[in-house]
């Protein structure tokens, strides 16, 4: 767009309000062993998990950030001046009754309207670092299905938490799973028994309430054969005037013939660096899919993966990324082929606007032998001004024939044909960009569950309405 | 360690050498020091097989034992408007067939030559672009060290049709070669030139360490033509700079034959409003050869283009790196930027990596990057069969096929006879 167009910011009033706390429990400020020691104290965790964590605590020491691929702005984190835990120390509340009401404002505030509710199977709200509300229908507890905080799982279910903790994603995988091994608290652990499909999407939102207070949830999702299961996690913050910094793991296992989808909408302040892992190991013939749309924060690094194990698994990474004003997204996808006939798909939109920055980062690894794999990789980038910007960065490997990979990317803007056309029509030029970005994105969108999808079409109006005119 | 046996140029040039040509190289031997050896871990570096370029052990290479005309063979051009041969960084034949162009002011000749008589042009020249693509180590033992080469300078106005053709040969185990280039097209001039890289013996192992600069002056074109074909035990870096003014045009394309490491480092910069830059290469990866490739687009003014191609064909363990990045400047609006790779694996244990990226801080531009890695199809081989074409045939014809379309994107016919008969010999089949 030659058009100028200054300043594009989303309306953050959405997730600007903020309640006076007082949090019962508190780990103060930096990051020692005593730390750890007070969150496995107050958690009454046991001693393997106290284990795990310090060897956790060395390993993030002794990593360097990764600042000889990414960018600088990773030195800004000052890991000295982040909490590490805070919980109202309370066991996670059963019932709505139990909730106490400013965090119940809070929650009136972000949308969740009581009447929804019903339609949710659970909801598992986390505030601040522990569970305060967890409600799981009836129904679909009746099914066998396991949906608790990740801390009642590794106590109430050993058996199946720890056969598969840490082991998507290993302690040393990078900088920030360390740090999220060596202090999570929060997160859920969800095991859907052989052949159940849960009907109803398990979902759960995430809040940050406490200045400079990082979150660090622990999410361990088990398929097991045959059954099918979404989870859904929605993120939205108060601002604040200095940087927090959330680090999420998310871990999936598909066992075979297993379907699990997993969204996520992102929507933290933009003074939030946002450092996550996920990924997914799928066994054979299961599917993993990731819908993951990132539209807050001031840096994102995300790059949801999928180890394809099993003969004819597949993994897919949907994701939607806007970068505004002083923000960047760095996210993309990781897909790793271990088993012959798989396949994997990655779609990748992105849109920046004012100085925004987009990146798509990927990696697709082949190894040798495999026969039948096939990956597909498409990244759209959409500029909106003349000082947004967006990279891409694939990695491909592919070795042996009988095996097909394609990637393809585009950058574009909207042409000034089409905001033409449509204020020709009625249409202000800020309804008219709002519609041209909605069209960009829509066919991604439609993969959304329907409320996801009404709130991004909602978030993008919001950003384009307020840009222009 | 080569930097401190390398005789300096001026036992080799002669008189003439210029003062800041001596400087120059005294700098670049001490930043060559300092510059540590590259690392894996590094962005530019990731998947290349660092460990072939440990210098340790190379020399300078010395007398030339083989004939050159029998190295050389068939390989010449039919019709050049010149040619250079270097055996072992040291000119051995300079002809000229078009002498009518020199008196039009056109220069074709020996950068040891050019160094005496065109000091003043060669100095602004000289190496001047920065080495982005992570061989500044390699670009600094260049500079130190270089004593042959090609200059080229087409003054304005004057269309060449003929190309221009220089001969690179090595010999002897262990030998290092420092093969320069540096072409100037000044204003709606023309130019081809054809680059040969050849070793005498395949059995020799020699270090080759390029540089070529092309600079293209507005309103100008350069078609620039490599073909590199070291013995299987050489290990090479080259690292090619472009720099596009206003409405010129350039060609790079690169064959890639030989070498057990060749790393081509290949850089445009779109420096001026509706300048164009086409970058191709294709290579035949056999045996156990590496091709490192990596390209930047870099694109500085508004209304240029850059457009790039290459096409790698693996056999047996071979391996390619491509790693590109289009990138384009703020204020470079309305850029048209294109990036294919395209991956033939025709080996079980052949490995692809592409890391095609992009880079964007303009907006209104059009920029597409394309990476594949495929096979041949069973039903492309069941379709040829059944009309009496045997496999091997077969596979050796789609190879072709795959392969010619970047030659094909030359328009001069001569040329792209000469770079499909090329092609043909290295094929399998």
């Amino acid at each position: 767009m030659s058009t100028a167009i200054t300043s594009i910011d989303i309306d953050r009033g959405i997730g600007d309000f903020f309640y006076e706390l007082t949090p019962s429990r508190d780990a103060g400020v930096g990051l020692t062993e005593a730390t750890i020691d007070y969150i496995t104290d107050v958690k009454g965790e046991p001693d393997w998990i106290r284990d795990f964590r310090k060897n956790a605590y060395r390993v993030f020491n002794n990593k360097p950030l990764p600042t000889h691929w990414a960018g600088d702005e990773l030195k800004e984190i000052d890991f000295d001046k982040i909490r590490y835990y805070l919980a109202s120390g309370e066991a996670p509340k059963r019932t709505w009754d139990e909730v106490p009401d400013q965090i119940k404002k809070t929650f009136e505030r972000l949308g969740i309207p009581e009447s929804e509710r019903k339609f949710l199977a659970g909801v598992e709200a986390q505030f601040d670092s522990e569970a305060v509300y967890s409600n799981i229908k009836k129904a679909v507890s009746d099914q066998g299905v396991v949906f608790m905080g990740s801390t009642d799982g590794l106590k109430e279910r050993p058996d199946l938490f720890r056969k598969w903790f840490g082991k998507v994603i290993p302690t040393g995988d990078n900088k920030f799973s360390a740090l999220n091994s060596a202090v999570f608290s929060g997160g859920s652990f969800i095991y859907v028994p052989p052949g159940v499909k849960v009907k109803h999407p398990l979902q759960a939102y995430f809040r940050i309430n406490a200045e400079n207070f990082g979150q660090f949830e622990r999410t361990l999702i088990i398929a097991d054969e045959g059954s099918e299961v979404m989870y859904m996690e929605g993120c939205t913050a108060p601002k604040f005037t200095t940087a927090t910094l959330h680090s999420a793991v998310v871990e999936l296992v598909a066992l075979p013939g297993a379907k699990i989808q997993y969204v996520t909408v992102q929507n933290w302040a933009p003074n939030v660096f946002n450092l996550v892992t996920k990924r997914g190991l799928a066994m054979e013939g299961s599917e993993i899919k990731w819908i993951d749309c990132n539209i807050g924060s001031r840096l994102t690094m995300k790059y949801p993966g999928v180890i394809l194990k099993g003969r004819k698994a597949r993994g897919e990474v949907i994701s939607i990324a806007l970068a505004g004003d002083g923000q960047h997204q760095d996210t993309g996808a990781k897909m790793v082929h271990a088993a012959d006939e798989t396949t994997s798909n990655i779609v990748s939109k992105s849109i920046s606007v004012g100085k925004g920055r987009a990146t798509y980062r990927g990696l697709v690894h082949v190894p040798k032998h495999l026969k039948g794999c096939k990956n597909n990789t498409e990244c759209d980038a959409l500029l909106i001004n003349s000082t947004s910007r967006t990279d891409t960065y694939p990695a491909i490997t592919v070795r042996g024939t009988g095996n097909s990979t394609q990637h393809e990317a585009s950058v574009s803007q909207i042409s000034a044909e089409q905001i033409f056309y449509m204020q020709q029509r009625g249409l202000s030029e800020g309804q008219a960009m709002s519609l041209a970005v909605n069209g960009f994105v829509n066919d991604l969108v439609r993969q959304f569950p329907m409320e996801y999808s009404v709130e991004l079409k909602r978030l993008i109006d919001l950003e384009m309405e307020g840009s222009v005119g | 360690m080569i930097s401190t046996s390398v005789p300096s140029i001026q036992e080799t040039a002669s008189v003439d050498t210029p003062l800041w040509f001596v400087d120059q190289q005294a700098e670049a031997r001490k930043e060559f020091k300092i510059i540590p050896q590259p690392a894996r871990t590094d962005e530019l570096w990731r998947y290349s097989s660092i460990k072939n370029l440990e210098i340790e052990g190379y020399g300078i290479a010395g007398e030339f034992l083989s004939d050159p005309a029998k190295v050389i063979g068939n390989r010449k051009l039919d019709r050049p408007a010149g040619r250079l041969i270097f055996a072992n960084d040291r000119l051995v034949s300079e002809e000229i067939f078009r002498s009518d162009l020199l008196a039009k002011g056109l220069i074709f000749t020996s950068l040891l030559h050019a160094l005496g008589q065109h000091s003043t042009l060669l100095q602004k020249h000289f190496m001047a672009q920065p080495v982005e693509l992570g061989s500044s180590k390699f670009a600094a033992l260049h500079k130190s060290t270089v004593s042959a080469g090609t200059f080229l300078h087409v003054p304005r106005g004057l269309v060449v049709d003929e190309p221009f053709e220089v001969f690179h040969l090595v010999d002897g185990d262990r030998a290092a070669i420092f093969p320069h280039t540096l072409i100037i097209t000044d204003e709606v001039s023309s130019a081809i030139l054809v680059e040969h890289f050849l070793s005498a013996n395949d059995e020799q192992a020699a270090f080759v360490c390029g540089v070529n600069d092309l600079v293209l002056n507005p309103g100008s074109q350069l078609t620039y033509v490599s073909v590199q074909d070291w013995s299987r035990s050489t290990a090479s870096v080259h690292v090619n700079s472009t720099v596009v003014q206003r409405d010129a045009s350039a060609l790079n394309l690169a064959l890639n034959f030989g070498g057990k490491y060749s790393r081509l480092e290949s850089v445009s910069r779109m420096i001026g409003q509706g300048a164009r830059s086409d970058m191709l290469a294709l290579s035949i990866a056999q045996g156990d050869q590496e091709f490192d490739q990596r390209t930047l687009q870099s694109h500085l003014q508004p209304n240029t283009t850059s457009d790039l191609l290459y096409k790698n064909a693996l056999y047996d363990r071979a391996r390619t790196i491509f790693s590109g990045l289009i990138k384009v400047q703020p204020g470079a609006h309305r850029t048209d930027a294109y990036q294919k790779v395209r991956n033939l694996m025709l080996s079980d244990e052949a490995e692809a990596n592409s890391l095609p990226g992009l880079e964007i801080l303009a907006d209104d531009v059009r920029c597409t990057h394309g990476a594949t890695s495929g096979q041949i199809e069973a039903e492309e081989l069941f379709y040829l069969k059944s009309r009496g074409i045997s496999d091997e045939t077969s596979k050796a014809l789609i190879v072709r096929g795959f392969l010619d379309e970047v030659v094909g994107r030359l328009k001069h016919k001569n040329l792209t006879d000469f770079l499909y008969s090329e092609i043909e010999s290295h094929l399998r089949g």
